[in-house]
């Protein structure tokens, strides 16, 4: 399994890396969307494009286009594919 | 239902939803996920006959119709499409509050066949609440084009309730659909909804709050989901137990 050494933030991949969600360090309301947007441990989510200020960065999860800020992107930890 | 609950059930739909049933008629719930073609379901089963406003006191469009099948009369209520009825939006909440205090006859769950996976957890929310369901994958014909085979039959095992594909825009299946609803609003269809189990903590904790719970709302609503929704700390919910089922006095023992 992945140790928390090979995790980095959703936040920081590059546009067009695959990575895996490893962990969602979210709490309450916020987990609950992200949990239903389809966003569970083991689903691979690409990053598509940022916005010119950089946040927030959308991403392919389950073939829907999600965009998220980073300060919530940054709370998921993912490894590359 | 007995006279008075009937009675009770009438009062809630008509002050708390806005909705007035001629004697007899049957109501049917329509959600389902954005974009995944209620809106084709919901008018290619009730044609011209609709209604449109608002929620009481929401800014949500509420949309309203009727269809007739073997003599019986249908209401089909729209409500918002959503990913959840977890509540964090208001359309959430209104789709939520009428499928638990409603209490439809039926609800339809609309899903798109190309992206089951994801739709499905609206499916299963629905199923916690009620075992009167009825799944309906729609957009089969977009699958096919995708190529993307969807084992009906195996669906509706794994769910426990019954599984209709259709293509609403081309008026595909709707038949079936229609009978669906009838079997099921007359009580003759027999569901196992598929429940999901929690870990040993989160089932030990349920066990312990179910009979607390079926004391302060007695068989008013499934108790087993409430208890998740109070370990969720939804107090948004706990209001509205309260704005809809006139527990006052029980409030307090249910903030507990």
């Amino acid at each position: 399994m992945n140790t928390l050494s090979t995790t980095i933030p959703l936040s920081s991949i590059s546009i067009g890396s695959i990575c895996q969600i490893v962990s969602l360090n979210v709490k309450g309301l916020l987990r609950r969307r992200i949990l239903d947007l389809g966003m569970v441990p083991g689903t691979p989510v690409q990053c598509i494009r940022k916005s010119p200020a950089g946040d927030p960065i959308a991403y392919l999860v389950r073939d829907t286009l999600i965009a998220l800020r980073n300060d919530d992107a940054s709370q998921i930890r993912v490894t590359l594919l | 239902m007995s006279k008075f609950n009937r009675e009770e059930h009438h009062r809630i739909m008509q002050k708390h939803f806005g909705i007035i049933t001629t004697p007899g008629q049957f109501t049917v719930a329509l959600a389902g996920n954005p974009n995944v073609g209620k809106s084709t379901v919901f008018n290619a089963l009730t044609g011209l006959h609709q209604h449109t406003g608002n929620w009481p006191g929401k800014t949500v469009d509420n949309a309203q119709g009727s269809f007739t099948y073997l003599d019986s009369s249908f209401l089909m209520i729209d409500l918002p499409g959503t990913y959840s009825i977890l509540a964090h939006t208001v359309e959430e909440q209104v789709a939520r509050d009428f499928i638990c205090f409603g209490k439809p006859d039926a609800t339809l769950v609309v899903l798109d066949a190309t992206c089951l996976e994801r739709n499905l957890n609206l499916a299963l929310q629905v199923m916690e609440i009620t075992p009167h369901v009825i799944v309906c994958v729609n957009l089969m014909d977009e699958a096919i084009k995708k190529n993307i085979t969807i084992n009906i039959s195996a669906l509706q095992k794994e769910l426990g309730v019954p599984v209709i594909p259709t293509a609403a825009r081309n008026g595909k299946g709707l038949d079936s659909l229609r009978h669906a609803l009838y079997e099921m609003s007359i009580g003759i269809t027999h569901t196992t909804p598929r429940q999901i189990h929690y870990s040993p903590e989160v089932e030990r904790a349920i066990q312990e709050l179910t009979p607390k719970i079926s004391r302060c709302i007695g068989n008013a609503l499934n108790p087993r989901w409430v208890a998740l929704r109070l370990l969720d700390g939804d107090s948004a919910f706990i209001d509205s137990i309260t704005h809809y089922l006139d527990l006052e006095n029980n409030r307090k023992e249910l903030a507990v």
